[in-house]
């Protein structure tokens, strides 16, 4: 989109990680600019959610660097990553499933109020002031998503569609500057597909944000994706344009075999 | 108003009627001796089981030592009133004794929470639980033998014996005896457990309706995703399992000032079990169930000690059948099929210990 | 130093009947994923049912032991049917506190039966002379009574019980051939993967119930053995005898690594050894909370105890 802007939000440098004696992910390289859409494909097994997971700090990379906006997050934890920008949804969803809809969403942004334990059991003012926001800002993402009808529901009695825009909406109430989003798409009807593609347009639109998807249906990878890593047994088969990418030769004898 | 505050006042109000009820009835000379001597213990275990519930309901931890916090609670409390009042140059009115016992108790097992939380948090599941049974344990073999003696020399303190005292020793005041215990003075009357277990319930439902009880419940719920949104996951585990220590100290400090002679073996880990239970038949992360669920099953075996020998019996009995009623598969699917619900809040997923998620990971 | 062996001996013996009380916690464990706390109850049953048998003038004592394995077992199954069943795919919470209200069921039973008066129980090696060993010069000598001491005068250094030595031998001889079971027959190899993986199992043809039952039935038997040899060894039961030896077999079983069959072995077998050395060389008020001490330590070093096996959850 933005031709002139060429410093990545997010480099990826001969990133590398073994579990064993298998080496999940083999020097892997990638730059994803600001506000750009981009898609991480490949066959099952082929490491994608395990860049995700050093992405995130889950797992810690063998070799290799991360770096945010020109800042290295190697080896960092979870939450320190998180608190520098990047958030995530989970290819099985991960929802807090025991608590409302609302709740789940005032989780992500809890980092962003000041009060303390002591002043939140006294009530002091900065309490109900904070709540208060957290609560309106709360719902404002919700309608994004159309789930403030259903804001006190359980997280867990939500239909599976509903959940995983609940995961993105929770994702998004941490104000990341870049959205890791695992198989939005999985399990869901050609319509709640289509639905999710509008959705996903419009949440970079609406936040400015930046945007790394896994996804295996190619029918929304191609209808959003503006660019393309293919990973194959942890390594990187191809890069660049979705369309060109998704031409080449190798990719597709990758994908349907020989 | 929002539901769950609305849900809190009516709980703290009801705890409120109920125990400044008794209260009033009990000094107007309305109920028997039988129950007015369960008063103040029934007030204890509530404040027991509603600081475990933070543990176990809300931050989702299998704790088996409860007991053990108390124990700190109650040694600690009854030591300072009792040094306190043999110091023969310190003059402290009664009531600020007492005040003072009680806050040092809670510090103590808050302390405490701290020293074995920082390793013990690391474990999960049914490791977690031995482990703190083990402290719980721990705690009783210690309190067990403590020997504390005062003289005019000052403190004396012996550990599985009884101190040796200098020959100048005058005025000899055995504090702590070891397996005999304590007698620390009988501060403890119904009205003070009444506020103080007031004030305790209002301290966790503002605590658990706060970004920290939604970051502990967040944590209970899937710790993974809760670290993805910046939730530091061993803040909030030893937070909660701090302050469910530090409550579970304060009435161990009503209780040493309760009873006239407080010997350790009174806490042991059936105790812990006892408190257990009583959070999980009343629902987990429920205070008003746990309210509930407390005076009902520990006044009903009292009350029905006539009945004798056969009540333990019939208590292990309905103890079985209500959680088969409540939780086994079968009996879900009929209730769901004829549209009724649980007698009891049934125990939520919350407790699932598969390994496996769904779905596979790459 | 003699005497330092004889409390070692003493508690390899001791932690003998922990490792078989503590199989039948990791078996059970490994395959229904739950804590049974009514298994060390169960001890006390195969106490008193012992107890009461030994004390009959018709039933020699090796029909009494049958008879203790027996009860033992059929309680066993009975329990697990009964109360576990139903509620397998509960919250393991559920579970446990089912579990726990059993335990209290079976103390209440025997309280109303046999009232609290502890009950003092005749050794099952009543009257067999202990082994001694004594020095005469270099030259060890054993005997096995003080009057066949070849030099009447010669004091003994080292005293072993009957008692201590038959839960030695027994335990051993149990273990090796709940080895051989596990390994080698196809029903001790079914019980392996269904504590791996019960769908898995189901699908390869593995009656999954009945294993599951098999494997209180062989955890109940074990305790039945267990309750003999402990009641010889510390002969008083109550009602309450079997709640300390079943959470510290509870202990052992963690500390090997809950799960796990070795594990249980070497955990139970530790236990006992270092409970009777700290009770000999520390403080015997202290022996219990140096146990858990060390358990504590051991779980904050190895979180899944000495054999187990290390979980990570797949993200």
């Amino acid at each position: 989109m933005n031709e002139q802007n060429t410093a990545p939000i997010l480099e990826v440098r001969e990133l590398s990680i073994q579990f064993g004696g298998l080496r999940a992910v083999d020097g892997l390289n990638m730059r994803v600019k600001k506000g750009q859409l981009y898609g991480l494909i490949g066959p099952n097994g082929a490491g994608k959610t395990t860049v995700f997971n050093m992405l995130t700090g889950v797992y810690k990379p063998t070799s290799g660097g991360i770096f945010l906006d020109g800042v290295s997050i190697t080896g960092k934890s979870p939450v320190e990553i998180n608190k520098s920008g990047i958030a995530r949804t989970f290819q099985n969803i991960r929802l807090f499933k025991a608590m409302s809809v609302l709740d789940n969403v005032k989780v992500g942004m809890q980092n962003q109020t000041k009060y303390t334990t002591i002043e939140g059991i006294l009530r002091l003012p900065r309490y109900f002031k904070e709540e208060k926001q957290m609560t309106e800002k709360a719902i404002e993402l919700l309608k994004v998503f159309e789930l403030d009808g259903e804001q006190a529901a359980l997280a867990a009695n939500l239909p599976y569609g509903k959940q995983r825009k609940l995961e993105i909406a929770r994702a998004l109430a941490t104000n990341p500057k870049l959205l890791l989003l695992d198989e939005p798409a999985a399990g869901m009807n050609p319509n709640e597909t289509a639905e999710l593609m509008e959705t996903i347009r419009f949440v970079r639109e609406k936040f400015d944000m930046t945007i790394l998807l896994i996804e295996h249906d190619m029918k929304l990878v191609v209808g959003i994706c503006e660019e393309l890593t293919v990973l194959n047994f942890g390594q990187e088969l191809a890069q660049g344009e979705t369309s060109a990418v998704l031409n080449d030769p190798k990719v597709i004898t990758a994908y349907l075999g020989d | 108003m929002r539901k769950q505050t609305k849900n809190n006042l009516i709980t703290f109000i009801g705890t409120a009627v109920v125990f400044f009820g008794l209260a009033a009835l009990s000094q107007a000379g309305q109920l028997n001796n039988k129950i007015n001597g369960m008063l103040v213990l029934i007030g204890i275990y509530v404040i027991l089981a509603v600081s475990l519930n933070l543990t176990v309901g809300v931050l989702g931890e299998l704790s088996l030592g409860h007991a053990g916090f108390w124990c700190i609670g109650a040694y600690v409390s009854g030591t300072v009133s009792l040094i306190l009042q043999n110091s023969p140059n310190v003059a402290v009115p009664d009531w600020l004794r007492f005040t003072a016992a009680l806050i040092a108790g809670g510090i103590a097992a808050a302390v405490f929470g701290v020293l074995i939380g920082i390793p013990v948090l690391r474990l999960r599941g049914d490791y977690l639980a031995i482990v703190t049974l083990g402290f719980g344990e721990i705690m009783k073999s210690l309190a067990n033998n403590i020997y504390l003696v005062m003289d005019n020399n000052g403190l004396h303190f012996g550990f599985t014996q009884a101190p040796e005292l200098a020959e100048n020793s005058e005025g000899a005041k055995e504090l702590l005896r070891g397996p005999i215990g304590m007698s620390a003075p009988q501060d403890t009357n119904i009205w003070i457990v009444t506020v103080v277990l007031l004030i305790c319930l209002a301290v966790l439902m503002m605590f658990i309706d706060s970004k920290s009880g939604r970051a502990c419940m967040a944590v209970r719920d899937n710790y993974i995703a809760a670290q993805s949104v910046g939730i530091n996951v061993t803040k909030f585990r030893l937070m909660a399992f701090t302050i469910s220590a530090a409550i579970a100290g304060i009435a161990g400090g009503l209780y040493s000032h309760s009873i006239s002679l407080l010997a350790a073996k009174t806490f042991d880990y059936n105790k812990s079990i006892l408190i257990l239970v009583f959070v999980v038949l009343g629902g987990l992360g429920s205070l008003r169930g746990s309210i509930i669920a407390t005076i009902i099953l520990y006044a009903l075996p009292e009350l029905f000690r006539e009945v004798g020998q056969y009540r333990m019996l019939i208590y292990a009995i309905v103890l079985i059948g209500m959680m088969i009623f409540n939780n086994a598969p079968f009996f879900i699917q009929l209730r769901e099929r004829i549209g009724a619900s649980a007698p009891v809040q049934r125990i939520k997923g919350m407790f699932k210990r598969d390994k496996k998620t769904a779905g596979g990971a790459e | 130093m003699m005497s330092f062996v004889s409390y070692l001996v003493n508690g390899l013996s001791l932690g003998s009947i922990y490792a078989l009380i503590a199989l039948g916690y990791t078996m059970v464990y490994g395959i229904a994923k739950m804590l049974n706390f009514a298994h060390g109850d169960i001890i006390m049953v195969g106490g008193y049912a012992a107890f009461i048998t030994m004390a009959t003038s018709w039933c020699p004592l090796w029909l009494s032991m049958l008879i203790t394995v027996a009860v033992c077992t059929v309680l066993g199954v009975v329990i697990e049917k009964v109360a576990y069943k139903p509620l397998r795919g509960a919250p393991p919470l559920a579970v446990l506190i089912t579990a726990i209200g059993v335990s209290y069921l079976l103390q209440n039973i025997a309280l109303l039966t046999q009232t609290a008066n502890p009950r003092t129980f005749t050794s099952v090696a009543a009257g067999a002379p202990p082994f001694m060993l004594a020095f005469e010069g270099k030259a060890p000598l054993f005997f096995t009574n003080a009057a066949d001491s070849p030099y009447g005068d010669l004091k003994p250094v080292l005293t072993i019980s009957m008692e201590t030595f038959l839960a030695i031998v027994v335990s051993v001889v149990i273990m090796i051939a709940l080895t051989l079971f596990i390994n080698k027959t196809k029903a001790g190899k079914a019980m392996l993967a269904c504590s791996e993986d019960k769908g898995a199992a189901q699908l390869m043809g593995i009656n999954v119930n009945g294993t599951i039952t098999l494997t209180f039935a062989i955890g109940s038997a074990l305790a039945a053995v267990a309750a003999v040899l402990m009641c010889s060894t510390y002969p008083q039961i109550t009602p309450y005898t079997g709640s300390m030896p079943g959470i510290k077999a509870f202990v052992a079983a963690v500390f090997g690594g809950i799960g796990s069959i070795p594990g249980a072995m070497i955990g139970g077998v530790l236990l006992g050894v270092i409970e009777l050395l700290s009770k000999a060389y520390i403080s015997s008020q202290l022996s219990d909370a140096i146990v858990f001490l060390v358990l504590i330590i051991v779980l904050v070093v190895r979180p899944t105890g000495i054999m187990g096996k290390k979980m990570n959850e797949k993200v």
